[in-house]
């Protein structure tokens, strides 16, 4: 009895082994509604100096696997009308067909393909990007800043990102010149973990 | 001198009349044009500078207008007008008055939405009195252009009539609001007719 328990066991516990992702599969709410998250945009102006703004409203989650971190997923979608440079003529600019159509297209979103993490939290995340009605691979460089209890009873982990696109991909066709044909993005994305 | 008769407006009415004329087509003209141009246009900025400070002016034009026929009471209806076309008009010039106040103002709501105010040719600053409603820009915005073309609109359809009356009815319902001699003259004081 002993003796022929012992294989099957054996291969049970191997089979867990293959697949330990599962359990550890943790999950990530971006903490939008105490804002510790941002979706900041800088831009060349002229060649001379950047203009930098932000989407003030978006939401989204992710999952991550310490133990197999190419399993972690992310989601987001922006509210594109959220678009906020600090002037509001210039805002109202920027939601126009001019560039994002913010009347055609209300939502921008980022959907994962595909994560790896190296050594030090640096990593690439691969997904596709919709803005403007167009959907396009992006890799995003990424590095987690920490992870850990926060001190009122939850648990956060927290990530920072860097992209750059440029306009006429996605169909923005408004030319702001020779300088200003890319905008940067930068993520500071903070999850609570959900029980 | 300067105030209107029972016949004719006065020179003071004609002034504001006409300014107002030039400055509503020349501004709804500006900001058709301001809002096409391209970024690296000489003009890109200082268009709708310019804009924003002559609407302002124009506004306090208006307002003046409007005080002024507090004091100033405007000709009497000509008797050749029908009682449909008394009421047309009089709507017709309810509806501008009152855009002629309304457009500048969703103008000034557009550009003070984040507190900003407006520079009125480096004169003076007009404050943001009403900033920060949620989407005050774009909701201004909207109403600023709607305004506008209904303005230009009905400021058209008022020189049609006014035309129509001055070509096909050879009246004095043009010539009066201008400084230049009535067709049909009032008889003179005492006169019977």
């Amino acid at each position: 009895m002993k003796q022929r328990l012992m294989p099957l066991l054996l291969a049970a516990s191997l089979a867990l082994a293959a697949v330990p992702a599962r359990a550890e599969l943790e999950h990530y709410v971006i903490d939008t509604k105490n804002a510790h998250a941002f979706i900041q945009f800088k831009i060349s102006h002229l060649g001379y100096s950047w203009v930098i703004g932000r989407f003030n409203t978006f939401a989204g989650g992710f999952s991550y696997d310490p133990r197999n971190p190419a399993a972690s997923k992310v989601d987001v979608s922006i509210d594109t009308a959220s678009i906020d440079s600090n002037h509001a003529e210039r805002d109202k600019h920027l939601r126009s067909d001019d560039f994002l159509d913010v009347g055609k297209y209300p939502k921008a979103s980022f959907v994962s393909t595909g994560y790896s993490e190296g050594a030090g939290g640096q990593g690439q995340l691969k997904g596709e990007l919709t803005l403007h009605g167009v959907t396009r691979p992006v890799v995003i460089e990424t590095r987690m800043i920490g992870h850990g209890k926060d001190p009122w009873g939850g648990y956060r982990r927290g990530f920072e990102g860097t992209t750059t696109l440029k306009l006429k991909d996605y169909g923005i066709k408004k030319d702001l010149g020779p300088a200003s044909q890319e905008v940067e993005l930068f993520l500071s994305i903070e999850g609570v973990r959900q029980p | 001198m300067l105030g209107s008769s029972s016949t004719r407006f006065g020179p003071l009415a004609v002034l504001f009349h006409w300014t107002v004329f030039l400055g509503v087509f020349a501004l709804f003209a500006l900001g058709l044009y301001m809002t096409e141009l391209d970024y690296y246009h000489p003009w890109y900025n200082s268009a709708p500078a310019v804009h924003k400070a002559a609407g302002i002016l124009l506004l306090g034009l208006v307002l003046l207008r409007g005080a002024w026929r507090l004091f100033d009471r405007p000709p009497a209806p000509l008797d050749t007008h029908s009682t449909l076309e008394r009421w047309t008009a009089r709507a017709v010039h309810g509806a501008l008055y009152a855009l002629l106040v309304l457009v500048p103002l969703s103008g000034i709501l557009i550009a003070t939405a984040d507190g900003r105010p407006i520079d009125v040719f480096g004169w003076f600053d007009v404050p943001a009195l009403v900033s920060g409603l949620p989407r005050q820009e774009d909701m201004a915005g909207e109403l600023h252009e709607s305004l506008s073309w209904m303005l230009v609109g009905l400021a058209s359809l008022h020189a049609l009539a006014a035309l129509k009356h001055h070509i096909f009815d050879h009246d004095d319902t043009l010539r009066r609001m201008t400084l230049r001699p009535l067709r049909s003259p009032p008889p003179a004081q005492g006169d019977k007719p």
